[in-house]
């Protein structure tokens, strides 16, 4: 098998990338690990996506529904249950799957869109015991909408990741009785809409700088202690609570998962755990493209499916030889407050080149600094800016000289 | 249930390594787990080390079985293909620890263990990221890594397949001995036996009690322990170890038989049954590991656990009752218990006949090694896949876990029947999404192969359900 | 009667903190920056409106997601979804189809939201 885009993952970005190699010329096959397109948006039937990109207010299986029936109108093959166990440096892409058995395809171009997984109770220490009763809050979120079963009656969640908000209205119209909500920092990494329609609107409390001591039942969930934390994020034991609860939903932080870029020779961000890619999401590795949230964790499907585009656009143009560029290649850094900005490899040359940056804590009245050496290319004036919203700005690529600096004004 | 010849309580690794090694002769036996699997005590929580034996104290029950079953240990894994490497133990130690090396190297001659002491550059060859303050170490070249609950659950499935039987949640609650024989009341069937073994491990005391055997005191101790990525697996080559203390063997750092990293476990007082880990824990870790080891790196922690040591005096206990008949009683397998296990169970069969004529088959079933997805030639793979698709069909992305592999669990001797148990077989959810993405996959299969419904599926042991309520049902 | 409001903006990150409170019969909303918070103080003073997502148990013993076809009272969302509670959706149910027409008198329906699966 031969494809100008192989396409890994059949999620919005996967679907939106394929959507625009298509356009622009290349064959294309996605290969999709589930047993139908949409990835995790199938599971997330809350409304609120596509406002941006489609200017109104969609559940999640309906944002990629939009783009699935799309797809269907083009001859772009899609492979269901299909698994990749590995990427060639020659780029020959290994797939399993039940109907196709082992497949190597040679791919001109690849495009990563697999998304990312939750951090588990495992990876954040969580003391206690390990009962029936803990749940990632996506796992939660798969058994009830999905299957149609509650995990718990009497749920505690930890984390105000938008997952963990969702669900907890999610389980409150089901019946169930959302005690708590803790949150390690003292802001909240969810949505303001999230944090009001989702735990206000159902008086759901909601606990800031708290984390769990311990968790406590063999073989079900019978209840945790929780405390506040100090400075150093260690928990004040003297002021230890404890609540009743058979169900804990953690939404503690998403990871890229980048698995199959292990023991292969691309760069990686340690700060977005994603590739490091240039501005066409172009990776260390020629013709191998990044996308979603495989390459950094957004906030909004709709900048997903923007970010795909690119992607797609140009994995089809690289496939086609008509990505030659001509300018010259500088890095995108971010320090002073900005945590991480993206892609961190621009080229100068004519138009515009849009840069997603999320910065590091919640700061208020602050402005943004672009600067390119000592010239600052732009300046943004923020009357807050929060870690839980990408922000992004587009700068004159015939303005850029030099390496680039985000950085927030002290 | 008509009458066997022995009845072999507790379903660990010595209690079904017992059950492997009957099975394999005339004697008919038959095992009682409490739980709904096999390996749900020490068995599944533990450092899953096979010592070389140098550090017990010479003459003991614990030197005597830990020397013989490291022997024993390397054919028995890989008759069963349990997941083993004998990849050798350093114990390290600063320049003032010398005598305390020493000492042990002393120990382990008069073992006869295989032991080495090494300087900084040698130990350096054997494991690169030692802690910059180690100047020597004792090297036991054969130790070793073994998974413990994969080797209980072979040995059990082995056992079925030569004619043992086991019966899961059948909690002893009373032993009488009457007319020669001893009858045997259970949560799970009453059963009769000429002989009662009592591998018990935590329990093993209270079963003595019943049983009107001799009565012992146990303590147990908690370890808790970090499990790390396998992306840190080739970090560590071999066992590392600090110089032991009254309280254990400290707090280690070892490569895994399944190819991860642990680092624990601590020893604190603890009750019976309490596998809660604890923030002192943790911090006890942290602190100790970056001892004797260079490169700790608890960003890649995927799991903490938790096991509990139960010790009856200072050495194993394994003999007859000298209170009441045709009862062996094997107490207080602590460490270097998993090690030991093997021989344990060899004694066990020794110990049997001083009484009975034992008679080894000829004719001894071996499990037939299990196919992994990994481990397949393309060919070989897609012909699987002709036959049964499932073995194209990926449920446990972290550790590539195809659908054939979990329903073969399910299906198994001893059947798979809670996702934990599927777990331990499989390795589905282990990784490093912890089951997030493929738990609720391996719930429908469950279900599916077992013909329950998503509710009555169970994470692990007890009333341990994972969908508890139905969508506008309940 | 005197009634008061206490919540939070959320039309932006700012999450400007809102008082809304009816004063002679006067509507008046303190703590926004700008007049977006105004507009969301004085609707979610006078009739906060939801859309209610939620799930129907289908035939074969899937979920099957559901929403209201538009805004509903915030006082009416468990009435919403308790009037879902019987409701049994066929396994061939599509994307857009409707479920239940008018719900509640409501003057929204509830539609599907995803293909049965």
């Amino acid at each position: 098998m031969k494809y100008d885009v192989v396409v890994i993952g059949g999620g919005p970005a996967g679907m939106a990338a394929a959507l625009k190699a298509k356009e622009n010329g290349a064959s294309v096959v996605i290969l999709e690990r589930d047993v139908r397109l949409g990835g995790i948006l199938n599971q997330c039937i809350h409304n609120g996506f596509g406002l941006h990109y489609f200017g109104e207010e969609l559940t999640g299986p309906e944002y990629a529904n939009r783009f699935k029936v799309k797809v269907e109108q083009t001859d772009i093959k899609v492979m269901l249950e299909s698994m990749v166990l590995s990427i060639s440096a020659d780029k020959v892409v290994t797939v399993l799957s039940p109907k196709e058995g082992l497949v190597h395809i040679e791919a001109k171009a690849i495009v990563l869109a697999m998304g990312c997984r939750e951090r588990t109770a495992g990876a954040i220490t969580l003391p206690g015991t390990r009962p029936a009763g803990i749940y990632t809050a996506g796992a939660a979120q798969k058994i009830s909408n999905m299957d149609g079963y509650l995990v718990g009656k009497k749920v505690v969640i930890l984390g105000s990741g938008d997952i963990g908000l969702i669900m907890a209205r999610r389980m409150t119209l089901e019946g169930a009785e959302v005690k708590l909500v803790l949150e390690l920092q003292p802001y909240s990494s969810g949505l303001k809409r999230n944090i009001v329609q989702c735990l206000n609107d159902f008086n759901i409390p909601l606990h800031f700088s708290h984390t769990i001591t311990r968790v406590e039942g063999m073989p079900r969930l019978t209840g945790l202690y929780y405390a506040p934390v100090d400075e150093k994020m260690q928990p004040i034991l003297s002021e230890e609570k404890y609540v009743e609860c058979d169900a804990l939903l953690l939404s503690v932080g998403l990871i890229p998962e980048n698995d199959l870029l292990n023991g292969m020779d691309v760069k990686m961000s340690n700060i977005t755990s994603g590739a490091v890619v240039d501005e066409y999401r172009m990776t260390s590795m020629d013709g191998l493209f990044s996308c979603g949230n495989v390459l950094h964790v957004h906030d909004l499907v709709d900048n997903v499916s923007e970010e795909a585009e690119i992607a797609g656009a140009c994995a089809a143009k690289y496939a086609l030889g008509e990505l030659d560029n001509k300018g010259n290649k500088y890095n995108v850094n971010a320090i002073n407050g900005v945590r991480y900005a993206l892609p961190q490899v621009v080229y100068s040359g004519e138009g515009k080149v849009r840069i997603f940056f999320r910065v590091g804590a919640e700061y208020r009245n602050t402005r943004l600094n672009v600067k390119c050496g000592d010239e600052v290319l732009l300046t943004k004036k923020y009357q807050i800016v929060a870690p839980g919203e990408m922000q992004h700005i587009d700068l004159d690529k015939s303005k850029i000289t030099g390496d680039i600096t985000l950085e927030l004004e002290a | 249930m008509g009458k066997v010849d022995c009845i072999v309580i507790g379903g660990g690794v010595v209690g079904t390594l017992i059950l492997d090694e009957l099975a394999k002769t005339n004697l008919n036996a038959i095992l009682l787990e409490k739980e709904n699997d096999v390996a749900s005590g020490a068995s599944r929580a533990n450092s899953g080390i096979v010592h070389a034996g140098y550090d017990c104290v010479p003459g003991t029950n614990k030197a005597k079985f830990n020397v013989e079953g490291n022997a024993l240990m390397w054919k028995l894994v890989e008759e069963l293909h349990v997941p083993a490497k004998q990849c050798g133990s350093i114990v390290v130690a600063p320049k003032e620890g010398l005598k305390g090396i020493q000492e042990l190297y002393d120990k382990g001659i008069k073992n006869g263990v295989k032991v080495e002491i090494l300087d900084r550059e040698k130990t350096l060859k054997i494991e690169p990221n030692i802690s910059k303050d180690i100047e020597y170490s004792l090297y036991a070249p054969e130790a070793g890594i073994v998974s413990p609950y994969k080797l209980t659950i072979a040995a059990t499935d082995r056992a079925i397949l030569n004619g043992a039987k086991v019966v899961l949640e059948a909690n002893v609650n009373k032993l009488a001995y009457n007319n020669g024989e001893w009858t045997v009341w259970s949560t799970n069937g009453i059963y009769k036996a000429k002989y009662v073994i009592n591998c018990a491990g935590a329990g093993a005391a209270r079963i003595n009690d019943l049983a009107g055997a001799c009565h012992y005191e146990t303590e147990f101790r908690r370890g808790d322990y970090f499990v790390l990525d396998s992306t840190e697996g080739k970090a560590v080559s071999t066992v590392i170890f600090p110089l032991p203390t009254e309280k254990g063997k400290g707090i280690l750092v070892a490569p895994t038989a399944d190819g991860n990293v642990i680092y624990g476990p601590t020893s604190v007082a603890t009750t019976e049954g309490d596998t809660a880990t604890t923030l002192d824990g943790f911090a006890e870790i942290k602190k100790n590991v970056a001892l004797t080891y260079d490169k700790p790196n608890f960003r890649k922690i995927i799991r903490t656990y938790a096991g509990v040591r139960t010790i009856v005096g200072h050495d194993f206990i394994v003999e007859y009752s000298d209170v009441v008949p045709s009862f062996i009683q094997i107490l207080g397998i602590c460490s270097p218990g998993l090690s030991s296990a093997p021989a344990i169970a060899k004694y066990v069969i020794k110990l049997l006949e001083e009484k009975e004529e034992v008679k080894y088959k000829d004719d001894i079933v071996q499990l037939p090694k299990k196919k992994k997805l990994l481990e397949l030639k393309d060919d070989e793979l897609n012909a699987l896949i002709k036959e049964n698709e499932a073995w194209g069909r990926i449920v446990c992305r972290c550790e590539k876990i195809t659908e054939a592999e979990i329903v073969q669990a399910i299906h198994s001797p001893l059947p798979a029947t809670t996702v934990d148990a599927v777990k331990r077989r499989t390795r589905a959810g282990m990784g490093r999404c912890q089951g997030g993405f493929c738990g609720t996959r391996v719930i429908e299969i469950l279900a599916r192969e077992t013909g329950k419904t998503i509710s009555e599926i169970k994470k692990d042991m007890g009333e341990s359900q994972i969908a508890i309520s139905r969508i506008k049902e309940d | 009667m005197k009634r008061k409001l206490e919540t939070i903006c959320i039309n932006c990150p700012m999450g400007c903190p809102l008082v809304v409170e009816e004063i002679d019969g006067k509507i008046e909303v303190t703590g926004h920056t700008c007049i977006r918070g105004k507009k969301y103080g004085e609707q979610e003073f006078v009739n906060p409106m939801r859309v209610v997502t939620t799930l129907v148990l289908c035939e074969d013993g899937t979920a099957q997601p559901v929403k209201t076809s538009g805004p509903v009272p915030k006082d009416k969302i468990f009435a919403v979804t308790e009037a879902v509670r019987n409701i049994r959706s066929s396994k061939d149910t599509k994307i857009g189809d409707v479920i239940i027409k008018d719900v509640l008198g409501l003057g929204v329906d509830i539609i599907a939201t995803r293909d049965a699966i």
